[in-house]
């Protein structure tokens, strides 16, 4: 579907490729040579037409970085590698997705999803709790009892910074 | 040490220790008949894949904390969960850089702890590859699932991404867990599309796109005429056994596929029995399959 859509060339942040670039994962973003492997192989594009990997990189690599990080899009990446794995280049795009997003944390326009995810972590040293429940009903079935510890995972969130990216201190 | 010498530190991750008990169960049962040693470890906490979408020096830290509490016992990691296994492994892949070592032993130095980078991260279907071995399983089976048909299903994270697994297996065309599957004597099916993502890592986003991924795949593996799918992660698990009734709902639509771990079919084969295996814990009944298959209460 062609949408008519006008790109403003002085709203462009013309420094935003380089700033993925430096980001840990989108260090090969400036490979893409547009030939759409990515999307082709993706499983999500055919279902959600605005996620389109061989267009968010042509927009990043413009520098629309607002409307790359604005919109809901850069969400919708599975995690699945197909498209990393065909990548005539080697950009990474699995990777790069992680470094977009990333950015988006950075920039206060991050999911809010994921950081009660590094809020849960932080706590329980785990994403899921395991209750007195859970470990009578792992007793039943002859497992061992869990004894979840949040300290370390605590410490780490907190030097690594995600503790603050998720808005957690 | 176990007979054969296979020892290692078990990862149980965080979902399938409380969602899926069972494949913690079945995993247990065959890897102690085959001789797997699997010592728990109390200091293991998040693998860090869900913290990396904020950040990557999160998820690497975290990561790497798992392996240090493995170092120190001097054992390599086993989980069940790819994920998992995919982000312990990619650590593992990272730590190789002297550089990246020494910022993520920065960041673990409040925990006590550091990392060298010398213990190896395998799925627990890698381990029944490569270290039991294809003959070694089909010499303990006891029971042929040759009355089967399944539609398998690797999970994306665990051949992909290529580089942090050795060369084990082909990253787009994985053989490992058909053989896997084949030893039992059950019939490997192809399906259209079989090798798609199950959209698990959406479901904070949407469950509208993942949920018409799961609808696709079930139905191709019903046109397949599968008797059941086997898996082997539990976030692939919670999209197609979990919630297959939802999406069954929402498309209106009807499977009734039975979703196994893999080791659930191996004990199968092994000759336990249903509730040994946990059988009855699968959210789409399995009462018809274990009748089939002749499995013992």
């Amino acid at each position: 579907m062609a949408t008519e859509e006008v790109i403003e060339v002085d709203k462009l942040d013309k420094g935003f490729k380089y700033e993925i670039a430096k980001e840990p994962g989108g260090e090969n973003i400036m490979y893409c040579f547009q030939c759409g492997t990515c999307t082709a192989a993706c499983p999500v594009s055919p279902l959600k037409e605005s996620f389109n990997p061989r267009r968010i990189i042509y927009m990043a690599l413009l520098g629309m970085k607002d409307a790359v990080l604005s919109d809901e899009f850069v969400w919708y990446c599975s995690g699945c590698y197909a498209c990393q794995e065909r990548c005539p280049q080697g950009v990474n795009i699995t990777y790069l997705m992680v470094a977009i997003r990333n950015i988006a944390y950075k920039e206060g326009k991050g999911l809010q999803a994921y950081k009660e995810v590094v809020k849960k972590v932080a706590a329980k040293g785990w994403l899921n709790e395991i209750g007195e429940f859970d470990n009578e009903m792992r007793q039943k079935m002859g497992l061992p009892v869990i004894e979840q510890k949040g300290e370390e995972p605590d410490k780490v969130l907190k030097a690594s910074g995600a503790k603050k990216l998720a808005g957690g201190e | 040490m176990s007979e054969n010498g296979l020892k290692y530190a078990f990862f149980l991750g965080c979902t399938t220790p409380v969602r899926v008990m069972q494949y913690e169960a079945a995993t247990r049962k065959v890897a102690a008949k085959l001789g797997i040693e699997l010592v728990d470890l109390p200091d293991f906490g998040c693998c860090g894949f869900p913290t990396e979408k904020v950040s990557h020096e999160a998820f690497l830290a975290l990561a790497a904390r798992n392996l240090a509490v493995a170092e120190e016992k001097g054992l390599d990691v086993c989980t069940m969960c790819t994920a998992c296994a995919g982000a312990l492994a990619k650590v593992v892949h990272e730590l190789r850089d002297e550089k990246k070592r020494a910022r993520i032993n920065e960041l673990l130095k409040g925990t006590g702890r550091q990392v060298k980078g010398t213990v190896r991260v395998y799925h627990i279907s890698r381990v029944l590859f490569e270290k039991v071995g294809i003959e070694k399983l089909k010499a303990a089976v006891t029971k042929p699932m040759d009355m089967l048909k399944i539609a398998p299903h690797e999970g994306c994270h665990y051949t992909q991404p290529h580089e942090i697994f050795d060369g084990f297996d082909d990253p787009i065309r994985p053989k490992t867990l058909k053989a896997l599957i084949e030893a039992t004597g059950a019939k490997v099916v192809d399906y259209m599309n079989y090798r798609q993502c199950c959209g698990g890592d959406l479901l904070a986003v949407t469950e509208q796109t993942p949920g018409e991924m799961v609808h696709e795949k079930m139905e191709n593996m019903k046109k397949a005429g599968a008797d059941a799918m086997v898996l082997q992660c539990p976030f692939c698990d919670i999209m197609y056994d979990e919630f297959q009734r939802t999406v069954e709902e929402k498309f209106s639509a009807e499977y009734k596929i039975p979703v196994l771990f893999l080791p659930q079919l191996l004990g199968m084969a092994m000759g336990m029995g249903q509730k040994e295996l946990g059988l009855n814990k699968n959210a789409v009944k399995t009462k018809a399959l274990c009748e089939k298959a002749k499995v013992e209460k």
